[in-house]
């Protein structure tokens, strides 16, 4: 029998959907208007995405026994970019290329994420610089990059294009949970049908056998950082295009700390080794479950943020295992 | 006399296991009980549930005429018994005084009394006769002294009943001296001494009482006397053990070109002047003090460490190695810290087993299943005692532990095998069954480079013999025997 390490949180958010199915009504119901789901159950998995994805690439370099802190400022940058050269498209946007001018902002403000991510595993794998100062710099310079990029202003994009990314629907359910869906196959394809997810475990848990077992740690810390902008920087041109908008102020704002605290319910532990990229998506939709829930309930939402907090007390509770030996040694005492 | 502990009846399980089956052990005021076992034997679940890691499922504890049930170390550690364990928990950058009162910190109005602090360091320190700088960083002391810092540490606490796991593992024979002069001081003060080991002479040199435990039940107890080495073998292992003396037959020479050949491979401050040739089918032994450069030399040779002079041949080239391309070019290393070197703790034994591999394949050529199933052959050929290899290795004793990485480097098939003291924590029966596998891989056509602080090993395995002295290598010696080694290590070379 495997112990599956995001047991507690999958337990958890059963049971908010339950209390959820059983106290509102017609939360369960899913309706189709105009060719697209609607729900309540849609909504959340739809809302969840941003702090989904950053978890995805937070679970592998947390895995490395570090942290990334950066992905919320990533995200501005990358929403910047996207919205940039939309509205102000540089000459070789507009002439030629016979592809969609939104569509290469849009890969590029990816990019540009991932080159953020590049920076941060340059600093962590190579200059050595611990993770917690390295990307420390970058959520505060990285906002700084975004104002720089908007001039300070809230860049709006006119037009439907842009928005069609985060607002649009293929095959009814909303585009978000489509990139997310995809996402997390390629994460899942990349660590498990490859060596490289036991190559970041075994680096984490270990670094000094994993250098004698001839693991480089360098260019896996470069990996998983760059990964990781990546992830960001997808949110980014969601988060972006959900409010048509490039806001370099608040897009993404605290959401790296939501990312950490998803991988940390989903069962990965923050000294690194064994990671759970499950675990990590679970503890995105729980999140996002118990904040709807409450806005749903007509609870205050100034309860949101403590009510969260508990849950994470919860499932960290039923994870640790020395409380575990608590409650027993309470049982036979 | 009534005993100063009594143990009877302990039983404890875990998922899967037995690990004590009804064992009753006794400790008298002012003797040093050995308990000895094999891998998996039930030494150290005997010993957690003494000092309240575990609690026993059923069976006594008597302490003093009490009965007694530690819940914790600290309750134990309250009660009078303390525990030194192999892998010392000390805090390094701590000084010697700190490390020895930490938690019981003496109080004053303005906080700790750092004056008293020093003060019952130092006393604790001269009731093992010892005089040091207590303000020293622990870690920039010797194992030796560490260790001992470790045991003043346990003694500070009022302790009637002590236990040592393995104090000497680490150790070079003139601490090892000094250690037993504690060991026997602190005998004469009235304490009883649990003494956990795996060298033999050990216990015939201190011990007034050996106790043997088997697959978790009790085998065999009495006086070192009356247990002479071959039964207490006996005993450990449950069968008649193998000819100590059984050296290996030396008669082939040198065959073909050398697999790895050295000259004047140095590094600065660290080790100078290696020269050697490995064939196929040899076993090179380096011979030396603790520090005088053996796990050094394996580290230039494995690519851990760069050499800043000579050269370092592996099969007639000359690459700039890496643990990695050295590891590609048939190379492999079985590191001597085990904990911080060798295992990934939080990963299953399988995982561990098959990193290597994976490795020398690359990280996008994920091993198929089918090559997975060779641990559980390795775990066979090397009884790696676990009911499940896809549980996390740090559950393993330390001796299954080294087993399992053993495999690691077996599955890769190297050429050339770097063994730095595979023996190291393991017990007898293990010992004999590494030093087998390695004469039959030999006979094979591999080779090793083996190091290990008990010569009788080198003595045993090695088919030539390299001396290292100082951090410098001073030749070879002239016959493999340990008279010859000794005096080669002593004053040869000169």
């Amino acid at each position: 029998m495997k112990a599956y390490p995001w047991r507690y949180s999958l337990a958890l958010l059963g049971l908010v959907l339950l209390f959820n199915a059983i106290f509102t009504p017609g939360f369960l119901a899913i309706e189709i208007r105009d060719g697209r789901l609607f729900g309540s159950l849609i909504d959340i998995f739809n809302r969840a995405t941003p702090a989904a994805l950053l978890a995805l690439g937070m679970a592998l370099v947390i895995a490395t026994a570090g942290v990334d802190l950066s992905v919320g400022a990533i995200m501005a940058i990358s929403g910047a970019v996207a919205a940039g050269l939309v509205v102000q498209p540089p000459d070789f946007l507009l002439h030629g290329m016979g592809v969609q001018p939104v569509a290469v902002a849009m890969s590029l403000a990816v990019l540009a994420g991932a080159v953020c991510g590049l920076f941060n595993g340059v600093l962590i794998g190579f200059f050595r610089i611990q993770p917690v100062v390295a990307t420390l710099l970058l959520m505060i310079a990285g906002r700084g990059v975004a104002q720089l990029l908007t001039n300070g202003q809230i860049i709006t994009v006119p037009g439907d294009d842009f928005a069609a990314l985060a607002i649009g629907t293929t095959l009814g359910l909303p585009n978000p949970i489509w990139i997310l869906a995809a996402m997390a196959l390629f994460f899942g394809a990349l660590t498990r049908l490859t060596a490289f997810g036991l190559f970041v475990e075994a680096s984490g848990d270990n670094p000094t056998a994993a250098h004698y077992v001839g693991i480089n740690g360098k260019s896996l810390r470069l990996a998983v950082y760059t990964l990781s902008g990546l992830c960001a920087g997808v949110a980014g041109i969601i988060a972006a295009s959900n409010i048509k908008a490039a806001d370099a102020n608040n897009a993404g704002l605290y959401l790296e700390l939501d990312a950490i605290l998803a991988v940390a319910v989903g069962g990965t532990a923050m000294t690194g080794g064994k990671f759970s990229l499950v675990g990590a998506l679970i503890g995105a939709v729980l999140m996002q479950a118990v904040t709807t829930t409450i806005l749903t309930r007509g609870i205050g939402t100034e309860v949101t943020l403590i009510i969260k907090a508990l849950v994470v007390v919860a499932v960290c509770l039923l994870q640790s295992p020395s409380f575990h030996e608590t409650l027993r040694r309470r049982r036979t005492a | 006399m009534a005993s100063l502990l009594r143990m009877s009846g302990i039983v404890k399980s875990f998922p899967g296991v037995k690990a004590l089956q009804g064992v009753d052990f006794e400790v008298q005021a002012g003797q040093v009980h050995a308990l000895m076992g094999e891998n998996g034997a039930g030494k150290s679940t005997l010993l957690k549930v003494l000092t309240g890691v575990y609690a026993a499922d059923a069976g006594e504890i008597e302490f003093e005429g009490a009965a007694i049930r530690p819940r914790s170390p600290q309750e134990a550690t309250a009660l009078g018994i303390s525990a030194v364990y192999q892998e010392l928990s000390l805090a390094p950058n701590l000084s010697i005084a700190e490390n020895i009162v930490i938690g019981r910190e003496p109080m004053g109005p303005l906080g700790i009394r750092w004056s008293a602090v020093r003060e019952r360091a130092r006393g604790a320190l001269s009731r093992l006769g010892l005089e040091l700088d207590v303000d020293r960083p622990v870690g920039s002391c010797s194992p030796a002294i560490q260790h001992l810092t470790a045991i003043a540490r346990a003694l500070d606490v009022d302790a009637r009943l002590l236990v040592l796991d393995e104090p000497t593992a680490s150790l070079d024979g003139d601490e090892v001296d000094a250690l037993f002069e504690v060991v026997g001081r602190l005998k004469e003060q009235g304490l009883g001494i649990v003494y956990v080991t795996h060298f033999l002479d050990e216990v015939y040199r201190i011990a007034d009482q050996v106790t043997v435990l088997r697959n978790g039940t009790l085998v065999a107890t009495d006086t070192p006397v009356a247990m002479p080495r071959r039964a207490l073998v006996a005993n450990m292992i449950g069968r008649e053990a193998p000819p100590e003396d059984a050296a290996v037959a030396r008669s082939q020479g040198p065959q073909g070109a050398p697999l790895m050949e050295a000259q004047d491979l140095g590094k600065r401050q660290s080790v100078g002047d290696i020269n050697f040739k490995l064939h196929s089918g040899e076993v090179l032994g380096l011979a030396g003090l603790l520090g005088s450069g053996r796990t050094e030399t394996l580290r230039l040779l494995f690519g851990v460490d760069r050499p800043n002079s000579g050269s370092l041949h592996v099969h007639g080239g000359a690459p700039t190695l890496t643990p990695r391309r050295a590891m590609n070019l048939g190379v492999g290393m079985l590191a001597e810290e085990r904990k911080t070197d060798g295992i990934f703790p939080n990963l299953s034994v399988r995982d561990n087993m098959m990193i290597v591999a994976q490795v020398k394949r690359g990280w996008l050529a994920r091993l198929p299943r089918s090559a997975y199933a060779q641990a559980d052959g390795k775990k066979e050929e090397l009884r790696i005692a676990t009911p499940d290899l896809d549980r996390p290795i740090a559950g393993l004793s330390g001796g299954n532990q080294q087993k399992a990485l053993l495999a690691r480097w077996l599955i890769a098939q190297p050429q050339v095998l770097l063994l730095d003291e595979p023996t190291r924590g393991i017990d007898v029966g293990a010992k004999f069954e590494i030093f087998g596998l390695v004469e039959r891989l030999r006979e094979q056509g591999m080779a090793f480079v083996l190091v290990s602080s008990e010569l009788s090993e080198i003595v045993h395995s090695s088919t030539k013999v390299a001396i290292l002295r100082d951090r410098r290598m001073v030749g070879d010696a002239p016959e493999i025997t340990e008279e010859a080694i000794m005096s080669q290590i002593a004053e040869g070379g000169e």
